[in-house]
């Protein structure tokens, strides 16, 4: 385990190497920023070497691989869900968003903390009490478990790709500010040392160590973001409007800045997007992936809820930080020069770390534009742990699971094997991702997450709500509605603007987007509830009352709880 | 009404029972009592927590620990499984039929269904207002702020005030009879 480590470590010097090399040789001086950024990221990357290596040498049992023991305290778990939720699109992508349409950036905030909400009151406790490591678990708690398995573990998988094709973008466009601008080969070396990263935490961590990681992430933004919003809001001697009007102007929009509207007010196809968006945001998180299997980690469903409790408080503060920290950028740095930088916006809120240390040259810029660095990229590695670890899971408990179990009846795959088949999962998404990113790179984050978040609300979401609620919901609902909100959803991408016919899209030279929306929530959402009736009531058997008295007992007394 | 711990009522669980989680087995909830009438008054202090494996369940015993598991549960010989398996269900739905679950449940849905329900309403309200209403969300409130984001903020308060609110409902007046539940029903399954 050791060598491991040794040898990860080693490969993130040699990117790190390479990343020098590949500023030093095109004829600039190696500016202090980057030696400090990358000194604060080899200290982060050490500190979860460490933790992965000293969880690692535990015993991997299923129960301490892909949930870490189940006893993490609900303050604990609530900081991890935290980290797990404030992802590379929140940090960097929502506040460039603000930066550069403002209040239709905000959309992304509210929608984000409002869709917890429904997690708190209808998933959170109700999902740890009736499954064990994944969302499959609670459909074929009722139902016919191949084939609700193998099509939730499809969907699970799907959405987790997506959301770490998001952050890895992420990531490469951070490496590519740091460099200034500088070159494809650094950042494909980031997104491979990254991916590289993420495996290794994850294959010799598992959850416990991927948990760790999440707290020690979440409490690093929490603490940079106070940093920053305290120095905003100094500059501004806290007075809000002021921010707000010079961020109006420094947006070169002037009071449009501040309606809404100047991303999403256009056309009526715009104006139905930003409604498809606002849908996806707030129905997804119940849906994905990393985030149900972190209600396994604590030991009860009353902690789960504490949990989700302690995850509202702290990503609402950190999101009304976010609020603050878009503005700041539109008023210091200016929107203009966000969007020189990166046209998405994804680093505004470095540039205007910059610029809070005292701008270009001057120490406590750097020093601050280097602190930012590396907690935005902590907060990617940490992300896609948590995504590879969740997708894992899901490819050994529900797809080699039920394959394998076909004629060997219910009782379970053997322990070992199946976190040996995890692990080898995690590699095998690792660098699916890895691949997908380096076509990606012109995206902003922030819209390909909320991509992620509609494909969750509409293949996972009504699934699991109709399980958990629905008395007469069958198999073949259950089958139909996850692929009803899948296959719509994933084809209406394929043919939207984020895959081809525009300048920021995945294949810029290809045309063949037929689907105006970014965003395919508003039609793939009430497709899976569709799907989801439709199959029930043309379902031949009935739904079997002893099996859904069980689930709903279960579910909300908590017997026989894993 | 059951107040059992009604003194930490206002404060969002900061003092988490990490202590509660560690003093007990993996799959249990503090109990005070197992007896299936929750004693009524408040419970000064940290309560206290016995090991509570209901007297029926030894984990030892079984085998399988009661719970750790996902689908039904596997027993061997196929006639035995298919008549546990029909016995269980049978438990469940005579617990489903109580009484004392339907009060839970009755519990958990007037309160979870109406405030998900309006939280989700009110947000697509707010979302809607900005493409179909923009003079009004862009009328001046106060200073630079305007209504929309007045309106946005409004989200984030109404946010927080729907979780502290579901979390103390759900601690004062479900979690109790629930986990007596819990216990009644597992000793039953077993």
């Amino acid at each position: 385990m050791m060598v491991e480590a040794g040898s990860a470590v080693g490969h993130v010097r040699l990117a790190v190497r390479e990343l020098a090399h590949g500023r030093v040789g095109s004829g600039h001086s190696v500016t202090g920023h980057q030696g400090l950024a990358l000194a604060l990221f080899t200290a982060f990357v050490s500190i979860t070497l460490a933790i992965t290596v000293w969880a690692g040498r535990r015993r991997t049992s299923s129960e301490e691989f892909f949930s870490g023991g189940r006893l993490f305290s609900p303050l604990e778990n609530g900081f991890a869900i935290t980290g797990d939720y404030l992802s590379a699109g929140s940090f960097l992508g929502v506040s460039g968003l603000i930066a550069l349409y403002g209040y239709d950036g905000v959309l992304y905030l509210v929608g984000f903390l409002v869709a917890w909400l429904g997690v708190l009151m209808l998933v959170a406790e109700l999902v740890r009490n009736c499954g064990r490591f994944t969302l499959a678990d609670v459909l074929s708690a009722r139902m016919s478990a191949r084939p609700v398995r193998i099509a939730s573990g499809l969907s699970s998988i799907t959405v987790a790709v997506l959301y770490l094709v998001a952050q890895m973008v992420g990531a490469g466009s951070l490496v590519s500010l740091l460099l200034d601008g500088e070159a494809a080969r650094a950042r494909t070396w980031t997104v491979v040392g990254v991916g590289a990263l993420m495996v290794f935490y994850v294959v010799c961590g598992g959850m416990r160590a991927t948990t760790w990681i999440q707290v020690v992430k979440g409490a690093l933004l929490l603490g940079g973001s106070i940093v920053l919003t305290a120095l905003v809001l100094t500059r501004f001697h806290g007075n809000v409007s002021d921010l707000l009007r010079a961020a109006a102007q420094g947006s070169g929009r002037g009071g449009a800045y501040l309606r809404p509207g100047l991303r999403y007010g256009g056309s009526g196809v715009a104006r139905l997007d930003f409604v498809s968006l606002g849908l996806a945001l707030v129905l997804g998180t119940a849906g994905l992936p990393h985030i149900l299997t972190r209600f396994y980690t604590v030991p009860t469903a009353r902690a789960a809820r504490r949990s989700v409790v302690w995850a509202v408080a702290l990503i609402g503060a950190f999101y009304l930080m976010t609020m603050v920290l878009g503005l700041g950028a539109a008023a210091l740095v200016g929107s203009g020069a966000v969007r020189a930088s990166n046209a998405a916006g994804n680093t505004a809120v470095p540039l205007l770390a910059l610029d809070l240390g005292g701008g270009a040259g001057s120490t406590g810029g750097t020093v601050l534009f280097a602190v930012v660095g590396s907690v935005a990229f902590a907060t990617i590695l940490a992300v896609v742990a948590g995504l590879t670890l969740a997708s894992s899971a899901s490819v050994a408990h529900d797809l080699y699971g039920s394959l394998r179990r076909r004629r060997s009846g219910p009782s379970a795959a053997p322990d070992a094997r199946e976190v040996a088949v995890a692990r080898l999962a995690a590699v095998a998404v690792g660098a699916v991702a890895i691949v997908l990113t380096l076509y990606a790179q012109a995206l902003n984050v922030a819209v390909v997450v909320g991509v992620a978040f509609a494909v969750a609300a509409s293949a996972n979401l009504p699934a699991l709500l109709f399980t958990l609620f629905w008395r007469r919901f069958t198999t073949r609902g259950t089958v139909w509605s996850i692929y009803g909100g899948l296959v719509p959803s994933v084809v209406l991408v394929v043919f939207s603007p984020v895959v081809s016919g525009g300048s920021d899209a995945i294949f810029p030279r290809l045309d063949f987007a037929w689907f105006p929306l970014q965003n395919p929530g508003i039609v793939s959402i009430p497709l899976g509830f569709l799907a989801g009736w439709l199959g029930t009531v043309l379902s031949r058997a009935p739904a079997d009352p002893g099996r859904y008295a069980e689930v709903e007992v279960r579910s909300l007394t908590g017997a026989g709880a894993a | 009404m059951d107040e059992h711990d009604g003194g930490r009522a206002v404060r969002l669980g900061v003092e988490d029972p990490w202590t509660d989680a560690l003093a007990v087995g993996p799959w249990e909830e503090p109990v005070a009592a197992p007896a299936p009438t929750p004693s009524p008054g408040p419970r000064p202090g940290p309560q206290p927590a016995p090991r509570a494996y209901p007297p029926l369940m030894p984990p030892a015993l079984g085998g399988v620990e009661p719970g750790v598991r996902g689908g039904p549960l596997p027993q061997p010989g196929a006639g035995a499984a298919g008549r546990m398996e029909r016995d269980r269900s049978a438990v469940y739905r005579e617990v489903q039929a109580g009484e004392a679950f339907q009060e839970v449940r009755r519990r958990y849905r007037r309160f979870a269904f109406p405030a998900a329900g309006a939280s989700l309403v009110w947000y697509l309200l707010y979302v809607v207002a900005a493409i179909t209403a923009p003079g009004l969300m862009a009328r001046p409130v106060a200073g630079a702020v305007n209504v929309a984001m007045a309106a946005g903020l409004a989200q984030f308060v109404t946010t927080f005030l729907l979780t502290w609110a579901y979390a103390r409902h759900a601690r004062l007046h479900r979690d109790r009879a629930a986990l007596d539940l819990r216990w009644d029903t597992q000793e039953r399954v077993r």
